[in-house]
């Protein structure tokens, strides 16, 4: 440590606080791979299970190891160029998807002090990070210079632009009932029982909120970006390799922190339910998987929504739901109700 | 009975706008709880509990018909005397034209093959040559999971053909005995 200190002089000091964060980038981004790798597998075992099938059961016990297997096919297989395709956007495309999705990840607690980035805009960062990732779809679709890719980049762009706004709206009676942007705040603003949680004061916000997640993170039923039956696989169509595997990963990647953000926001975070049980990040990791068991449940049950209908319940349904329960929650928290909201 | 009678269909719409407005609301509310994409669910969520249907194959197999047409076989005499004529009926009545047959005369002078070729690649497993055969010669067996590394490893000859015959005569000889009184 001494000798450390001495190479590097009067530098130790910021070293030392980079090499501290980067190892606790580490500490979040790889559980986050272990995660969606493992995700992946949850995903074709609960559908397998939903249509009376078992599922990938050969590699590893119960198909423990196939994700593993996968990883490992997609990291040896060749990545193809298209010789119409701009390469320099064909590479960043995959790279701007999945670097919003990790970075998102920053300002995310998983208890009361466990927090890489405690900044009190959290909210609005991860909103920020969010909206940056539809730009990898963009540049991919573009980039690949295929027209299904063209096309699928452009309905993922609309789709999650228009979601976005609806996703916006609820996070405001969010903040409205929690004070804050905080993230570790909106949660501590729960404490005391779930039913001091957030949901149920917005209830019709966490709705929405929940089905604008799926539709952010162009999932089944809103995944016409990828429309296998129409536009074969849509954004990615070109993409073989490490970079079809990027986005892959960071699909799911986006899926657990939306997840994670209406565990956080909605579902008091890692809060335990009845106060005398102790809070723990269990509760939060319960919560996440419940959540992603319901995106597993929605692909295996709804079919895909016609591209008109998705613009209509994003417009003119959700939007509007969202903006009269804000004000019905503004206006209920200058009553004497307004503790309710709170 | 004379305000039934005063009942004209634009009097009857009238009645029916409170009902039609009741069932739009009713509607609306339903679509708004999501109550349809909760059924669903309810019905995923029971399947997904549901005994699971997958037959694990190469360790459990779904039951066979003995009529199941998989792959060929040359039958022999049970003295070990092939049964194969060369009479070319299978080869004249073959759809795919699989079938190669060469013969001649033996020292006993009776006619045998000296090619019975089948291209497994083009046959499509009607079971016509089997139909055509007057000496139960060519037969399909039960067996469908068999494969060829290289080019030409699905082109089977005479002997291979017999081999699959004298392999498996035991079931061969056990599904045409079981089959015999249906034909």
């Amino acid at each position: 440590m001494t000798f450390l200190a001495e190479l590097f002089g009067e530098y130790w000091e910021p070293v030392q606080t980079l090499t501290w964060t980067l190892v606790k980038i580490v500490a979040i981004v790889l559980p986050l791979m272990i995660a969606v790798a493992y995700l992946t597998l949850a995903e074709r075992k609960v559908i397998g299970y939903m249509q009376v099938r078992i599922g990938p059961n050969r590699v590893g016990y119960w198909g423990l190891l196939q994700p593993i297997a996968d990883g490992l096919k997609l990291l040896f297989k060749e990545i193809i160029l298209p010789t119409a395709s701009n390469k320099g956007l064909f590479f960043l495309g995959p790279i701007l998807a999945i670097a919003p999705a990790f970075a998102a990840w920053a300002v995310i607690p998983f208890d009361a002090t466990m927090v890489l980035a405690d900044i009190d805009a959290g909210l609005l960062y991860i909103l920020a990070m969010t909206s940056v990732a539809v730009y990898g779809v963009i540049i991919a679709g573009w980039a690949s210079n295929s027209k299904y890719a063209f096309l699928g980049s452009l309905r993922s762009a609309a789709q999650i632009v228009s979601y976005e706004i609806a996703m916006g709206f609820t996070l405001v009676g969010v903040l409205m009932c929690a004070n804050s942007l905080n993230l570790g705040k909106i949660v501590l603003g729960q404490t005391g029982g779930f039913w001091h949680w957030y949901f149920i004061p917005l209830f019709p916000l966490f709705v929405v909120y929940f089905i604008s997640a799926v539709a952010e993170t162009n999932r089944a039923p809103f995944d016409v970006a990828e429309g296998e039956s129409e536009i074969v696989a849509g954004f990615h169509v070109e993409y073989s390799g490490m970079g079809f595997a990027v986005f892959f990963l960071a699909e799911y990647a986006n899926m657990i922190l939306v997840s994670m953000l209406a565990a956080l926001m909605f579902l008091g975070g890692w809060l335990s339910p009845v106060p005398f049980i102790p809070d723990s990040f269990l509760w939060l990791l319960a919560k996440v998987a419940f959540l992603l068991f319901l995106f597993l449940w929605f692909r295996a049950t709804f079919p895909r929504y016609r591209y008109d209908q998705i613009m209509r319940l994003g417009w003119k349904i959700f939007i509007p739901i969202t903006l009269v329960w804000i004000v019905f929650v503004g206006a209920m928290m200058q009553t004497s109700l307004g503790y309710l909201f709170h | 009975m004379d305000s039934i009678c005063r009942c004209n269909d634009a009097n009857l719409t009238r009645l029916f706008i409170p009902l039609i407005m009741l069932n739009s609301i009713k509607n609306t509310l339903g679509s708004l709880m999501l109550w349809e994409l909760l059924k669903g669910m309810a019905l995923t969520g029971r399947y997904f509990f549901a005994r699971k249907i997958t037959i694990q194959y190469p360790e459990e197999r779904t039951p066979q018909s003995n009529r199941f047409r998989g792959l060929h076989a040359l039958r022999r005499y049970p003295n070990g005397e092939e049964r194969c004529i060369a009479c070319k009926l299978c080869e004249a009545v073959c759809p795919a034209m699989a079938i190669t047959i060469e013969s001649e005369q033996r020292e006993d002078n009776t006619r045998r093959t000296t090619r019975y070729d089948i291209d497994l690649t083009k046959c499509i497993f009607c079971g016509l040559c089997e139909e055509s055969c007057p000496v139960d010669s060519i037969v399909e067996t039960r067996i469908f999971d068999y494969h060829g590394e290289q080019r030409g490893d699905l082109l089977y000859t005479k002997e291979m053909l017999l081999a699959v015959g004298d392999k498996y005569e035991k079931q061969i000889a056990d599904d045409r005995a079981q089959d015999k009184n249906y034909r």
